[in-house]
């Protein structure tokens, strides 16, 4: 199942590579043309010779993860992260190191602190990953510096048509990308599956300057706090009530009269739609709106309980209507360019 | 079913704190020697009350004390300093009225704080309203004990009185002996001690070697407003406990009280409890171990003078009691 | 140590450590430890409890030595289902808060139900919430379930536990959840092994404990009915780590710690050291003021008092659920024991005697 395989492969800011290679291979069948540009953003083309507006479709290929740091006497590797992730979560996990070493991040046991010590978190600087060496030179022997430690999680089905796994933001978005690429369009469409997403919208900079497209839908995983006892007003997203439209983040405020027309194509088509009821965070649409003269830009995500942590949780039905509102929007597009006037205006 | 609340009232009522529990142990001697085939007191004061039967030894405790004060000093102007028996809320106790075996009542104070962090047991004194130690002599004496006031209410299906741990055990107990047709060999058991670590049911146990025990005790709920998450409610049910901190009940004995209690309809709700404990907590150790569980009667505001529970859940445990007394279940 | 033995115990370790058995509902992890006993010894039994009990006669039957490593692990019970059908949760046992995050369980309803203890996205986050540690009080239990699904497989008072499997980290190291006591039980396992090659006089029986992590009820009860003439207890102690320099001496892979203070009886240290100086087994020295903390401390004080040792496993990360170990120590545990029973004289007195 292409979810499941895209959320365990291993990737994170800077060593896209395997999630590329395998991205590649899914697309090469479909698509007219594929390159990969020079930060590594895998860039995929189909019906360029068509005229009409040209949209672009993007998705990141990295995840959070850990970045080996530093080898401790007694061969314990001190990490740091890559990208946001809550320091708490970490205690009493295992990862993988290189495709094939197995560590756990361990904790002093509760036996041994005193009771303030059991209220503070942990913070980065006093976890280490043990893989069970019996000293710096062993370790140094298997791990290098600027090695990267990803979570252990098997991506399966959970609960009722939900999803268990890690990395869903935002291997959903390439999953939904591929799948979308497989059918045909009447317009010029490029793909762009970006890298460092999560260390600071890089790779979409990049790739926004080079292709300047008329349209970007970016394709994301989100917040969803829709959690126990947790006010409402807090849930940002919701589990199940489809796709959120993004409204503003730290990095972009999106256009009212595309959400609008976003929002009149769903209810049209009887496709189920949220909007993403918080302003926090940031993610590609970012750098692309801003590109040049500027792109119009939507994001639509699909809402992901415990985002950034070692486990996910995803809906299925938000999943499966998130790709049918991007496959509608698509088949819009072209008649909504020929009338509307604010594409026009900002490619000026 | 009619249950003799006005009972339960006099329970509450009878001065009965840890280490002096004759006075709760004789009121029901009086009530239940109809019931039964052999009744005495051991070294510690519990009242055992046997039936005898064939088929299992089933012991049934509920406690017979309450939390109180214990005088440790009396000053030269006749105010008391005292130390708590048992689990009591020292900043609750300001403004209470305690009273003495021979009816003497007092009212609690405190000194003047410099600041509210400094408030500590040992600011806390005990005004019997008199003026000298030589008259306080003529009514207490150290070491002497005294008893929260709080008399009986019924309001609606509600209970309010002090006392209600473990008296209500008691009672469920005795009108449980007084109905059951059960064919084991039951020892009902009034406890004493409890309070203060669940010593009268350690020696008891140990003595009685039971093939099972049930005890009967309060347990919190968490109905009231902003309460700590806890899923027992007051009216929905006889509780059956499911862990504290003195015992987890066995998945066994779990599934038997549950079954027996749906079989029959009686209403009964799951109860988890994150701290405290019963008598079963020493019982179910005792030699080699005994299989035990523990009927738990919901109860808001445990250990104050103004302890409520509901009438429908002690109704519903007296039912489960009895049921499960009669119940030929192979455990 | 031969590697079929290292494999042998390996597997039987993580076979233990994956299955459920909290404190008080060890049913499934005693089914295991009597099967896996059986071929071994010449009874096998269990109590009302739920203790496991592995008879092994000696040739002239004389005393009665008791082993004992609990099966049961610290736990999670759910307290309370929320009106959106998130779970609330207590623990039992130890448990340390700070490793709950983000960790994936199974409530023990009607069926083993997967969940997941969640956590609020960092983006939601002040900057002083990180520096605090989120109380159990605060966490759910996600099941993805709708609330009418839930209450037909879920009820308030099942028992959940952590979903792990081991794993294998470098130089025979295993970590993996409930290490604590389970690599016990199969040092107990190593031991009866290691006594059928070799001859003893006196009966050993092998206990699986229950409930120790809640207050060593199962080895109160089954010292009582055994009353046996001696006993050993093997349990875990902490390995040093990174955060531990000062607080922890003891290491991982220089083999079992072997304790002495109060509450052990020192012929039985005295005894234990020389066996392994003997058979030239590793052996660490952990010194004990007071109480143990395991099972030996409930053992020593039952009925007329029980001459006592302890015996312990290195083991780092105790009560998460990555808890890390070094095989080696557990098949040298078990090697000395066997070698301890074994030689003891045929007259205990005078070994045990003040």
């Amino acid at each position: 199942m292409l979810l499941k395989r895209l959320s365990e492969l291993n990737g994170t800011s800077g060593a896209e590579g395997l999630v590329r290679d395998f991205l590649r291979q899914q697309i090469e069948p479909v698509v007219d043309t594929i390159l990969v540009d020079k930060i590594g953003n895998l860039i995929a083309t189909k019906n360029g010779r068509l005229s009409g507006p040209k949209v672009m479709l993007s998705a990141h290929m990295d995840e959070v993860a850990l970045m080996i740091v530093d080898i401790t006497s007694d061969g314990f590797l001190k990490f740091r992260s890559v990208g946001g992730i809550d320091a708490r979560i970490l205690v009493s996990k295992a990862v993988k190191i290189n495709e094939t070493l197995v560590g756990v991040i361990g904790a002093k046991a509760i036996h041994l602190q005193k009771r303030s010590e059991r209220q503070r978190a942990l913070h980065f600087e006093q976890l280490y990953i043990d893989i069970g060496a019996k000293s710096k030179e062993e370790a140094a022997g298997k791990v290098k510096l600027g090695d990267y430690a990803y979570f252990i999680t098997k991506c399966e089905p959970f609960g009722e048509g939900l999803y268990k796994g890690k990395a869903f933001d935002d291997r959903v978005g390439c999953a939904i990308l591929v799948e979308l690429l497989k059918n045909d369009y009447d317009a010029p469409l490029v793909a762009a599956f970006t890298v460092q997403e999560e260390i600071g919208l890089r790779g979409a900079k990049v790739v926004a300057y080079t292709l300047v497209p008329d349209f970007a839908i970016v394709i994301e995983g989100t917040v969803a706090a829709d959690v126990s006892d947790r006010e409402e007003e807090g849930w940002v997203t919701e589990l199940g009530k489809g796709p959120a439209c993004s409204l503003m983040d730290r990095t972009a405020l999106y256009n009212p009269e595309l959400i609008q027309w976003v929002a009149d194509l769903a209810h049209a088509r009887k496709i189920p739609l949220q909007f993403r009821r918080g302003t926090c965070g940031g993610n590609d649409a970012g750098p692309i709106q801003v590109s040049k003269s500027g792109i119009p830009t939507i994001v639509l995500s699909v809402p992901c309980r415990y985002i950034h942590s070692s486990v996910s949780i995803i809906s299925e039905k938000d999943y499966t209507a998130c790709l049918n509102l991007v496959a509608e929007l698509l088949k819009e597009l072209p008649r909504k360019f020929g009338v509307s006037s604010i594409a026009k205006e900002e490619n000026v | 079913m009619d249950l003799d609340f006005a009972r339960l009232g006099e329970l509450t009522q009878i001065f009965g704190p840890s280490g002096s529990e004759e006075r709760v142990a004789e009121f029901i001697a009086t009530q239940l020697r109809p019931y039964c085939d052999e009744l005495k007191t051991d070294t510690l004061g519990n009242l055992i009350i046997q039936r005898h039967g064939s088929g299992r030894k089933i012991m049934v405790a509920a406690h017979m004390d309450e939390i109180g004060l214990m005088i440790t000093h009396i000053d030269k102007a006749g105010f008391l300093r005292f130390t708590p028996l048992g689990g009591v809320r020292i900043p609750n106790l300001v403004g209470q009225r305690v009273k003495f075996s021979n009816g003497r009542i007092g009212t609690i104070g405190v000194e003047n704080l410099e600041k509210p962090n400094d408030f500590k047991l040992d600011k806390l004194y005990l005004d019997i309203g008199v003026s000298a130690r030589e008259e306080a002599e003529q009514f207490v004496r150290i070491g002497e004990t005294a008893v929260f006031v709080g008399d009986f209410v019924e309001s609606g299906s509600r209970i309010i009185a002090k006392a209600l741990d473990d008296r209500i055990g008691c009672f469920i107990a005795m009108e449980a002996l007084k109905r059951t047709k059960s064919i084991h060999e039951l020892a009902f058991v009034f406890t004493v001690q409890e309070e203060i670590g669940t010593r009268g049911a350690k020696t008891a146990a140990f003595a009685l070697e039971p093939d099972l025990a049930l005890a009967v005790d309060v347990t919190a709920t968490g109905d009231t407003p902003k309460a700590h998450p806890m899923s027992v409610e007051l009216g929905r049910g006889v509780g059956i406990k499911v862990l504290d901190r003195s015992m987890v009940t066995s998945p066994q004995i779990k599934r038997w009280m549950a079954d027996v209690a749906t079989d029959r309809n009686i209403p009964f709700q799951w109860e988890v409890l994150e701290y405290g404990g019963t008598d079963s907590g020493a019982i179910h150790l005792s030699r080699g171990g005994v299989p035990s569980g523990v009927l738990s009667i919901p109860t808001r505001y445990v250990h104050s003078p103004a302890e409520m529970l509901d009438k429908r859940d002690v109704k519903a445990a007296v039912n489960l009691l009895v049921a499960l007394l009669e119940s030929s279940a192979e455990l | 140590m031969s590697n079929e033995q290292m494999q042998s115990a390996r597997e039987f370790l993580s076979l233990l450590s994956a299955g459920s058995g909290v404190s008080g509902y060890e049913t499934s992890i005693a089914s295991m430890v009597q099967e896996r006993f059986k071929p071994l010894t010449d009874e096998v039994s269990c109590d009302v409890v739920g203790n496991v009990y592995a008879l092994k006669k000696g040739n002239k039957k004389r005393a009665k030595i008791m082993l004992a490593a609990h099966m049961d692990e610290i736990g999670l019970i759910v307290k309370k289902i929320d009106s959106r059908g998130f779970l609330r949760f207590t623990s039992i046992g130890g448990v340390d808060q700070r490793t709950l995050l983000s960790q994936e369980v199974f409530v023990h309803g009607r069926q083993a139900v997967p969940g997941i203890i969640g956590s609020l996205p960092p983006h939601l986050l002040q900057t002083k919430d990180l520096d605090q540690a989120v109380k159990m009080e605060d966490m759910v239990i996600d099941v993805g379930l709708s609330v009418a699904k839930i209450n037909e497989v879920i009820q308030v008072g099942d028992v959940i536990t952590l979903r792990r499997e081991t794993y294998s980290l470098l130089n025979n190291v295993l970590a993996g959840k409930s290490l604590d006591d389970r690599a016990g039980v199969v040092v107990m396992m190593v031991c009866l092994e290691e006594l059928s090659r070799l001859q003893h006089t006196h009966d050993v029986i092998a206990v699986a404990t229950t409930q120790e992590e809640v207050g060593v009820r199962g080895a109160l009860t089954s010292a009582y009915t055994l009353n046996p003439d001696l006993a050993v207890a093997i349990d875990v102690t902490h390995a040093s780590t990174p955060d531990t320099k000062g607080q922890v001496s003891l290491e991982l892979g220089k083999g079992p710690a072997v304790a002495l203070g109060p509450n052990i009886h020192p012929a039985i240290y005295q005894h234990l050291s020389e066996t392994a100086r003997e058979q030239r087994l590793p052996i660490q020295i952990e010194p004990i003021p007071g109480a143990s903390g395991t099972d030996a401390w409930a053992i020593q004080v039952t009925q007329a008092g029980i001459p006592t040792g302890l015996i312990s496993i290195p083991l780092r990360y105790m009560h998460t659920s990555v808890e890390t170990l070094d095989m080696q120590d557990v098949l040298n545990s078990g090697k000395l024991l066997a070698y301890f029973i074994a030689s003891l004289p045929d007259d205990l007195e005078e070994l045990i005697c003040y």
